[in-house]
């Protein structure tokens, strides 16, 4: 098996097998619409190994994290948790610039803490 | 000394190909009483059978060893063919060199040596065997069907045709279970009740039927041919023999606030009432929860009204004892709780729910007289959404892990009857599978689609929202389209996945036959013997076993009473010979086995032995009654002074195998 | 420390016909391994497992003893299993009093359902047992063969 397919699986701790293919996790996401691939997707083409194609999508910084594809996955397969393992693959790769300095005064908003600003740009500039 | 035979069997290459079936023969021939060891491919085969049988009477041999599959497989097989050679039956002994070792182990040489340690072990127990006779017990000729749904009248109408006495246990007041609750079925759509009352009818005509309604199995006793049942008749304070089910006290009674649990709670009854029109028996029943006479004592109304005085507050639960050689269980089925589904607000909104509400909505004798009407504000509904697959085919965690087999058909069934009935009304369905095998099943799911427009969509859906102007959001995903649903919908109902009755636990313990970890009785083979539990004169109907639909039950209906008929046709049963044996002269007359007996088959008994100087001594020993000891070994261990073992399975039988192994 | 590999234990499985031997039968027919070291020996109930049995297998050189019965409340002799709970618990106690270390006898529920539990159980006990290494304690030296 592709090592980064099985370095998701194991860091996750989804077992992509199990899904029946029902789409409740689709039915049930609420950034559905701004997403290119839907959570049923990522479960898919992580069993596919297609994980090139979820880490350079957008698609990945849209799901909000609010685990109702988790919660309500009849199976127990939880997208959710794998969206947060390739999120993490991306975070983690070498040499890549996610966050470029320059693009910072563009996303300022007021309300935004400083911590936060600094947090994301140690975590996405390396 | 025995002379012990060896059979090594290859079963093709189930076990030739992990255990030198050759190195076994040739290891055990050594092994002290063998006189012939030889291997075989298929020992069970009628050549192979012949095999064992030549060297039988070749070799005059006392005892044989099969090294082949689980002897829960052949042994029977086995025991056939020494028998019909001339040996006794408990003669045989088997290793089973398949399941446990050729079919777990990859090493052979390791598989070998222990196919060598098991089959010494079998040699080292068949030399202590000794020839048994088995004895025989009487059949009482009459049945026991515990529950009285259609698979419950079914199989007691197939046995009462075939001239045994057969009893209906109900908990409920009435027969017919789950199928009354109906409205049309499927694939043919004829009405349920049309095709069900008749045959309700006529269990309660039938001269060899005997209806227990709002009665439940309370304690079972015995074993195959000869079961003792108590049944609990609970008390409904209504005279069964005086009622005529007239009726008036239903009309009369001034508790009018009562959930009609016929109608799912859908409306409400009076507190004494009789389920539904076609009730067999047609007798009033008072419900104690809810009667003010019961309660409080004042009231009395039903009494006054009813003209045959069948009224009768005083009436308590009765117990009845009854003899029966066969028992069949038929306990059914029930709509799983939704709790647990909160993403569907089953329990938030009126308007989500389940199918079985949807009959009652639908039915003629239902809530609204048969028009489909929302539960919230009795308006029409125009747009409907289906659900399938709630709590079915879920993992362990979130529901039952199997597919609930009847919603696929009952739900292509509710939408066409809805686009029939009211064109205007939009109805979508939401599938994972549509799963429709069955004689015109596909077809019948095909036409819902084709001629009645339904619209199928494959995906699940993830939320249903109430909102404030009363209507459904449902938000559910379209996968061959890969877009997200929002329908604004009047009307959800959800496909709940289908569990056995509560009731059955409870009874699987009392009849010790096994269950699965889902409470579906377990059948005895699950190809080749469907209807039978692994216990002994336990059948099984129904949905009890696993989730049937209408004409699945009816066939297996039949097959039970197929079984149970052969069963009380004859009139003695052997018994199991390996039964508990008492050496008079060791036991000390304790009654410690009396104790741990689970069956009751030990009692003590005065006996005259010679004492010294021909004297004679009264003693008090254990004495065992074969046809009742089930050989379960209990007593055995609980024998103080060593006096109780088990035939086929004694105590020296059981340390040479321990020697054997050791070794 | 050194690890003598070529240490085989010698286990002695005692299961009831009903549940635990047909949940042997079902590890075997979905072709589950398990070492082979484990005998087992079939026995109508876990009631008629004697505990001289068990004494009597230490005493001829096993290394592990595990009872199979099976789950508390689906006894095919409604009772026998509590029967065997009982009196093992007892046994134990007194074995672990004379030296056998708890850990080489169990009692195990197995259903005829759970082919799986019955593998996983056998691997599970034959690494304890593997780990303790040899038994010395109980064990009769004139029954060995030399």
């Amino acid at each position: 098996m592709d090592a980064r397919k099985e370095e998701i699986l194991r860091r996750s701790g989804v077992n992509v097998r199990k899904c029946m293919k029902c789409g409740k996790c689709s039915g049930t996401c609420p950034a559905y619409d701004e997403m290119e691939y839907h959570p049923h997707e990522f479960v898919a083409m992580v069993e596919k190994g297609e994980i090139d194609a979820l880490m350079q999508s957008p698609s990945l910084f849209k799901c909000l994290s609010c685990m109702a594809c988790i919660e309500r996955c009849p199976r127990d397969v939880a997208p959710g948790k794998l969206v947060e393992a390739i999120r993490l693959e991306v975070i983690r790769q070498q040499g890549m610039n996610h966050l470029k300095a320059d693009a910072i005064p563009a996303l300022l908003d007021d309300d935004l803490p400083q911590q936060a600003l600094m947090t994301a740009f140690r975590k996405y500039s390396k | 000394m025995q002379r012990i035979g060896v059979f090594v069997c290859h079963c093709g290459t189930n076990i030739a190909a992990t255990v030198d079936v050759r190195a076994v023969a040739e290891a055990l021939q050594h092994e002290p009483g063998v006189v012939i060891s030889t291997e075989y491919q298929y020992m069970c085969s009628e050549a192979g059978q012949n095999l064992i049988k030549d060297a039988i009477r070749d070799h005059a041999l006392t005892g044989i060893v099969i090294c082949s599959c689980s002897p829960r497989m052949h042994e029977a097989t086995f025991r056939k063919t020494a028998a019909a050679a001339g040996l006794n039956p408990y003669m045989v002994e088997i290793a089973n060199i398949r399941e446990q070792v050729s079919w777990i182990h990859k090493d052979i040489p390791a598989a070998t040596e222990k196919a060598i340690v098991l089959g010494r072990a079998a040699i080292a127990k068949v030399h202590l065997n000794a020839p048994l006779k088995a004895g025989e017990s009487p059949v009482v000729k009459r049945a026991l069907v515990i529950g009285g749904g259609i698979a419950g009248i079914q199989t007691a109408l197939d046995i009462a045709d075939a001239g045994f006495e057969v009893d209906i246990v109900e908990k409920e007041p009435t027969i017919g279970g789950k199928m009354t609750q109906l409205d049309k079925t499927f694939p043919t759509l004829d009405c349920a009740a049309c095709i069900l009352t008749p045959k309700m009818v006529d269990c309660a005509q039938h001269e060899k039927i005997n209806i227990y309604s709002y009665s439940e199995v309370s304690e079972v006793k015995g074993f195959v041919g000869n079961f003792r049942v108590t049944i609990k008749k609970k008390a409904r304070y209504v005279d069964e023999l005086k009622c005529t089910g007239c009726g008036l006290c239903t009309e009369k009674c001034p508790q009018k606030k009562v959930p009609n649990a016929f109608n799912l709670g859908l409306d409400n009854r009076r507190a004494v009432y009789i389920p539904f029109a076609q009730a067999v028996p047609k007798v009033a029943t008072i419900d104690a929860d809810y009667c003010t006479m019961l309660k409080t004592g004042k009231c009395g109304v039903c009494a006054k009204v009813c003209t045959a005085g069948a009224i009768d507050y005083q009436q308590k639960d009765t117990f009845v004892e009854r003899e029966y050689g066969a028992i069949v269980v038929a306990t059914g089925f029930n709509p799983i709780k939704l709790d647990a589904y909160e993403e569907y607000a089953y329990s938030q909104s009126k308007d989500v729910i389940t199918s079985l509400e949807l009959e009652r909505l639908m039915n003629a004798a239902g809530p609204n007289g048969g028009t489909l009407l929302r539960p919230s504000d009795k308006t029409h509904p125009h747009t409907i959404v289906f659900v399938q697959c709630v709590g079915s085919r879920c993992d362990d965690s979130k529901g039952k892990s199997y597919c609930s087999k009847i919603c696929c058909m009952y739900t292509a069934k509710h939408a066409m009857l809805i686009r029939e009935k009211y064109p205007d009304t939009e109805v979508y369905v939401f599938y994972i599978d549509v799963r429709t095998p069955g004689k015109n099943f596909d077809e019948f799911y095909r036409r819902a689609v084709e001629e009645y427009g339904v619209h199928y969509i494959k995906g699940m859906v993830g939320k249903v929202l109430p909102e404030p102007d009363g209507t459904l959001t449902v938000r559910a995903s379209d996968l061959l389209s890969n877009e997200q649903l929002r329908i604004k919908a009047d009307l959800v109902v959800l496909a709940a996945a289908i569990e056995p009755d509560k009731s059955a636990r409870p009874l699987a313990t009392m009849l010790t036959a096994s269950m699965d970890t889902n409470d579906f009785f377990t059948e005895a083979h699950p190809k080749l013997r469907p209807v039978e539990s692994p216990t002994a004169g336990i059948f099984l109907s129904g949905a009890c076993q696993g989730p049937k639909d209408i004409p699945e039950t009816v066939s297996q209906a039949g097959a039970a009473a197929a079984k149970v008929i052969g069963l009380l046709a004859k009139d003695k049963l052997t018994c199991n010979p390996c039964v508990a044996k008492s050496d008079e002269l060791l036991c000390n007359g304790c009654s410690s086995c009396e104790k741990v007996c689970p069956y009751g088959a030990i009692t003590y008994v005065d006996k005259e032995f010679r004492g010294p100087n021909r004297t004679t001594l009264l003693r008090r020993v254990a004495s065992v009654n074969e046809a009742v000891c089930q050989g379960c070994g209990a007593c055995t261990v609980a024998c103080p002074s060593g006096a109780m073992d088990l035939k086929g399975f004694t105590n020296s039988q059981i340390m040479a195998e321990v020697d054997a192994i050791c070794k | 420390m050194q690890v003598n590999t070529e240490f085989r234990p010698k286990i002695v499985a005692f299961c009831c016909n009903w549940c635990s031997y047909a949940g042997a039968d079902l590890a075997g027919t979905n072709r589950l391994q398990y070492p082979a070291d484990v005998k087992i020996i079939r026995v109508p109930c876990s009631c008629r497992v004697n505990p001289l049995f068990i004494l009597r297998a230490f005493q001829r050189g096993a290394d592990g003893v595990i009872l199979c019965g099976c789950h508390p409340g689906d006894c095919h002799y409604t009772t026998g299993n509590y029967y065997a709970r009982r009196r093992m618990t007892l046994l134990f106690s007194m074995l672990d009093f004379l030296g056998i270390e708890k850990e080489r006898t169990r009692v195990e529920w197995v259903s005829a359902a759970e082919g799986a539990k019955f593998a996983a159980t056998m691997n599970e006990f034959v690494e304890t047992v593997t780990k303790l290494g040899e038994n010395k304690r109980l064990e009769d030296l004139r029954c060995k063969k030399s």
